[in-house]
Formats: structure tokens, C-alpha cells, sequence
């Protein structure tokens, strides 16, 4: 039954998309914890196009942080091919960022030398000072302007992320990785967020993947939802999100909207069922 | 009064609900009178028992001979009196001791945090050794190294080394995933990671350890002394407790505290200003 949602939509049918690039290519990825004994991804197909947004969505568990990390290359796959720009993905590289639920800023740097901290370690102390200018606009864009000098422990929850978002922006990656990035922020803060990576991502048109369990956080900013099931995970179905970009947060509140959030939690709760 | 007025008057007539939350006056009183009274109550009670004639001044010194031996011994000291060389012995080896033992404990601590083989191997043999009785080892530090300054250094050393690569250990075990996760996606040599990552995080435990050692140190010296023959302080506390001067042993010892205090206190600063992200209470927690 899930195999034949998953033949459904074998295509990205983006309407913008058409002529796009695709920049991340997964096939046949499965994953196996061979000592729990656990399949924690059956068989996952995933084309990315550049400037896309998509999300995968699905239960605690169901295997999209592990889709994540072989993604981003921290960890490998069991079987299957993730390539990347065309090139096969077999370790962490500059042209991903990525972000996670804790900013994870260090309290021993300044707001400014957390950012730059991608290029320390990649280009050496050096390199880090030539890009306190564009570590310093990117603060700028994330409305950080003032905090440059400050430490992380006296920055609200909301504008620590906002600095991550700079930190994984400083290395000038063409591709986004999130791991439920603003989930441990309150609603307010988290719909401002959301807000704001949208407009970074089309500004830079940059290629990104969202992993949530928030469907409504999902609809507003993707163009494709995946619906991901657990034990294994797999994809269970596409959604393709046609509203119209810019995204508004009043957009929520569409006969539209409500629509598309309904199909992902029935098909969610098919696959909790299963 | 002016308070509750405002709050009549603010409120239009409704009664003013402004209270005062209740905490005893036990719980007000400044830290400065609190330790003071506690100062005065324990010399109190000290001079009664001695007044009652109950325990002999030879077990038991009053308060003011045993202020007589302070204001004796630290004239001795500042006078450059013949106290001042056995201070400077004790002092040379107790900083030595805690230069050691900061030394091979990092070093311990981070073989040991930081691979697998030091973990798997090296840790099992360094509990083994921690469980002995230390001071038990002693005579046998006075045999390979002599009644010099060298035993009773090596015996600190040995004493304090433990919680400090204990405390760099764990330290290094204190990063969370998210951090390790990060300095991955960013390409991190394991050495970058070390250093710019997993040092810094583990910090305060390291001075957990430095502050649990920085005490250990005074006790192996003392004890060292006691044991070895050696010329420091500790030897004018074995004499003066020979010659049944008890208040010269307790001025000695009170002189000792003080300068373990103050080490103790100087491992509290530097971690302050190094550690300054971390609010860590004078205490040996971290």
C-alpha cells in the first residue's frame, strides 16, 4: 500500500522547477543499525532541485535525522548513492550547511567569532578575520547589528538561532541542511523564524532541506513535503505545496492551507497505524 | 506607609493587596555577621571548656595561648626567623607537587578522554591505583628518592594527580552531540576538535579537579614530612607536638590552612578569569 503511494509521484512536478538543476541526488539509500537490528531507512529516492524547499516530516523515530546525517555526509549509508553537485557525498563538505534544534553557539567566543568559526577551522585564523565583513552583514540581515562583540549567553533563545543561521551561512553553501531548527522556540518566535529563513533562501536561492514535525511549519515553507513513515523509514507520499511565494504567515489561516495539512496528517496517521 | 497610600489611591478604592513576603530574619542576616557569630561562638565555647579545667591544656590549649603561638609564629615569619626556611620547603614542595600533578594529570586526563585505547586501557589501571591507600606508599617513596624534598614532592604529586585527570576526563566527555555534530559538518581535524571544542567545554571540570588536588597537595606534603623526615612545616608541627606545645601546633596549623586557602583560592581566580562563561561557586562543584 505505502509502495504504491510512493509510485504516485515519481517526478518533481514543480512548476518553477522545470528547467532547475537538480543538485541533490539520492538513490536506493537504505540504512541498517545491524547491532539493534534496526531498518532505519528502506529504499529512499530524493531528487533536490536547485533553489528548491523541501521538508520531510514524520513521527519521532521514523528515520529522518538518520536521512539527515547521510545527507550531510556525518554518517554513511548501508546502500545507495547520495551525490551532490554530481559528486558523491562520502564525508562532511564546505558547500552544506547545517543547522540544528540547540544553536550550539560556543560561550567562550563572541557572537562574531562563533560565525566565523567555520573558516577557522577550515582556512585557518587568518582567513576567519578577512570574513568578520561578511560575518558582520550576514548579522546585519539576521537583525543581529550590535552583537557583533557580545557572548552567546546573553542572547535570547530566538536570536541565538538567528546567529547559527549566520554561522552556517558564512561558508557560502549552496545547499541547507535543518534539523528541526526552531522547534525548541516558542510558537511566536518560531512563525517570525520561519519568516526569515524563507526570505534567506530565496535571496541566496539556496537549495534546502527541512526536517520537522511541525506539518504547518512544513507547508508554509516548502514547495514539497515528503511523508515519512517509521520501522523503516521510508516515504509514503509527495505533496506538492502550491501556494504562491512569498509565503505569509495570513496564508495559514486559507481554505488551501488547512487542505494540504489535513492530507499530510491523514497520510501521517496511516503510517502511525501501519 | 506612603506605599500602601499609593496603592489606595491607585487602586480607586479597592483595598490595597501590596504584601511583604515573610523570610525569617535567620534567613536576612548579612554573611559578614553570620560567620562572624559563628567565629565568636566557637571561641566562646573553646574558653569554656578550657575555664572548666575538664581536659588538660595539654590536649587542649586555651584561645589565647593558642593566639600567643599565632602572633609568635608570624613574628618568627616576618621577622625572617629561623620558621621562615621550613615555610619556604613546604611551600617549594607543595608548588612543585601541584605543577606536577597538573602536568601529568592533564596529560593522563587527556589520554585518557580522548582515545579509545586510553579508555579501554589506561583508565582500568589508573582506578586500581587510585583505590590504594596513597600514603601507604610512602616509605617506599622514601627508599627510591630519599629523605630529601623529592619524596615528599613525589608523594603529593602522587596524591593530587588523580582528581585532576579525573576532572580533565570528564571533561572532555562533556561536550554534547550537537557540538561534536557541528565541528564534524564543519570538517574538523580531531585536534581542532580538541582544542577549540572539547578543551574549552570541559574547562570547568579540569578545575574541579585542579581545586580537589590543589587540598590533596598540602596533605601529601604534610603528611610526607610527617613520615620522611622531612625540614619543612611539617617537621615543626612533629616537634612542637613533641615538646607537648600544643598551641604551637595549632598556631602551625592554622598558618597551614591559610596557605592552602590561599592556593585554593588562587585555582577559584584563575578559573574566574579563564572560565569566565561559567558561574562556579567557591565550592569544589562545578
Amino acid at each position: 500500500m505505502e509502495h504504491a503511494s510512493v509510485s504516485v509521484s515519481p517526478q518533481q512536478k514543480e512548476p518553477a522547477a522545470q528547467d532547475a538543476r537538480p543538485v541533490y541526488v539520492l538513490r536506493g539509500v537504505n540504512k541498517f543499525y545491524a547491532k539493534r537490528g534496526i531498518h532505519a531507512l528502506d529504499d529512499v529516492n530524493l531528487t533536490l532541485v536547485e533553489g528548491s524547499f523541501s521538508s520531510v516530516i514524520g513521527a519521532s523515530g521514523c528515520g529522518k535525522s538518520t536521512l539527515l546525517k547521510i545527507m550531510a555526509g556525518l554518517t554513511p549509508p548501508s546502500a545507495g548513492s547520495v551525490m551532490l553537485e554530481g559528486k558523491p557525498v562520502m564525508g562532511p563538505r564546505e558547500d552544506i550547511g547545517m543547522m540544528f534544534q540547540q544553536a550550539t553557539l560556543f560561550p567562550w567566543r563572541t557572537v562574531l567569532e562563533n560565525i566565523v568559526l567555520p573558516i577557522e577551522i577550515r582556512d585557518g585564523k587568518a582567513a576567519a578575520r578577512q570574513a568578520h565583513d561578511r560575518a558582520r552583514d550576514l548579522l546585519a540581515m539576521a537583525g543581529l547589528t550590535g552583537f557583533e562583540h557580545v557572548f552567546p549567553n546573553e542572547l535570547s533563545g530566538g536570536m541565538a538561532q538567528r546567529a547559527a543561521i549566520c554561522r552556517m551561512l558564512v561558508s557560502q553553501p549552496s545547499v541547507l541542511l535543518l534539523d528541526e531548527p526552531f522547534s525548541a522556540l516558542d510558537e511566536l518566535t518560531r512563525d517570525f523564524m520561519n519568516m526569515e529563513l524563507q526570505r534567506i533562501c530565496r535571496e541566496r536561492n539556496a537549495t534546502t532541506f527541512l526536517v520537522t514535525h511541525s506539518i504547518q511549519e512544513a507547508v508554509i515553507l516548502s514547495d514539497v513535503v515528503y511523508v515519512m513513515s517509521p520501522r523503516p523509514g521510508r516515504f509514503v507520499e509527495e505533496v506538492v505545496i502550491d501556494l504562491p511565494r512569498p509565503r505569509t504567515l495570513e496564508m495559514m489561516t486559507t481554505p488551501q492551507f488547512g487542505a494540504l495539512v489535513d492530507r499530510i496528517r491523514s497520510q501521517l496517521d496511516e503510517g502511525a497505524l501501519a | 506607609m506612603t506605599l500602601m497610600d499609593q496603592g489606595n489611591a491607585a487602586s480607586g478604592g479597592f483595598p490595597s493587596t501590596v504584601w511583604v513576603e515573610n523570610v525569617s530574619w535567620f534567613d536576612r542576616v548579612p554573611r559578614w555577621v553570620a560567620m562572624l557569630a559563628i567565629f565568636v561562638i566557637f571561641i566562646m565555647i573553646w574558653q569554656l571548656t578550657h575555664l572548666t579545667g575538664l581536659v588538660s591544656p595539654i590536649l587542649l590549649p586555651s584561645p589565647g595561648d593558642t593566639a600567643n603561638q599565632l602572633y609568635f609564629v608570624g613574628h618568627n615569619l616576618f621577622t625572617g626567623g629561623y620558621m621562615l626556611t621550613p615555610l619556604w620547603i613546604t611551600l617549594k614542595t607543595v608548588g612543585y607537587a601541584f605543577l606536577l600533578a597538573t602536568a601529568i594529570g592533564f596529560s593522563l586526563g587527556v589520554l585518557v578522554g580522548e582515545t579509545a585505547f586510553g579508555e579501554r586501557a589506561v583508565m582500568p589501571y589508573l582506578v586500581a591505583i587510585d583505590t590504594m591507600p596513597k600514603v601507604a606508599f610512602a616509605p617506599l617513596f622514601i627508599a627510591w628518592l630519599g629523605f630529601g624534598i623529592e619524596s615528599k614532592v613525589a608523594l603529593a604529586t602522587f596524591i593530587a594527580t588523580f582528581p585532576i585527570i579525573v576532572g580533565t576526563a570528564a571533561g572532555l566527555h562533556a561536550a554534547d552531540d550537537n557540538a561534536r555534530m557541528l565541528f564534524k559538518t564543519m570538517g574538523a581535524t580531531r585536534f581542532q576538535t580538541l582544542m577549540k571544542m572539547k578543551l574549552p567545554t570541559g574547562m570547568p571540570h579540569f578545575f574541579t579537579g585542579l581545586k580537589i588536588g590543589s587540598v590533596g597537595v598540602m596533605a601529601g606534603a604534610i603528611t610526607g614530612e610527617f613520615l620522611g623526615g622531612g625540614r619543612g612545616f611539617g617537621d615543626l608541627i612533629r616537634v612542637a607536638s613533641t615538646n607537648l606545645d600544643t598551641a604551637r601546633v595549632f598556631a602551625l596549623i592554622i598558618y597551614l590552612s591559610v596557605i592552602g586557602l590561599a592556593i585554593f583560592m588562587a585555582v577559584v581566580w584563575t578559573q574566574r578569569r579563564f572560565v569566565f562563561w561559567h558561574k562556579s561557586s567557591t565550592v569544589t562543584d562545578s
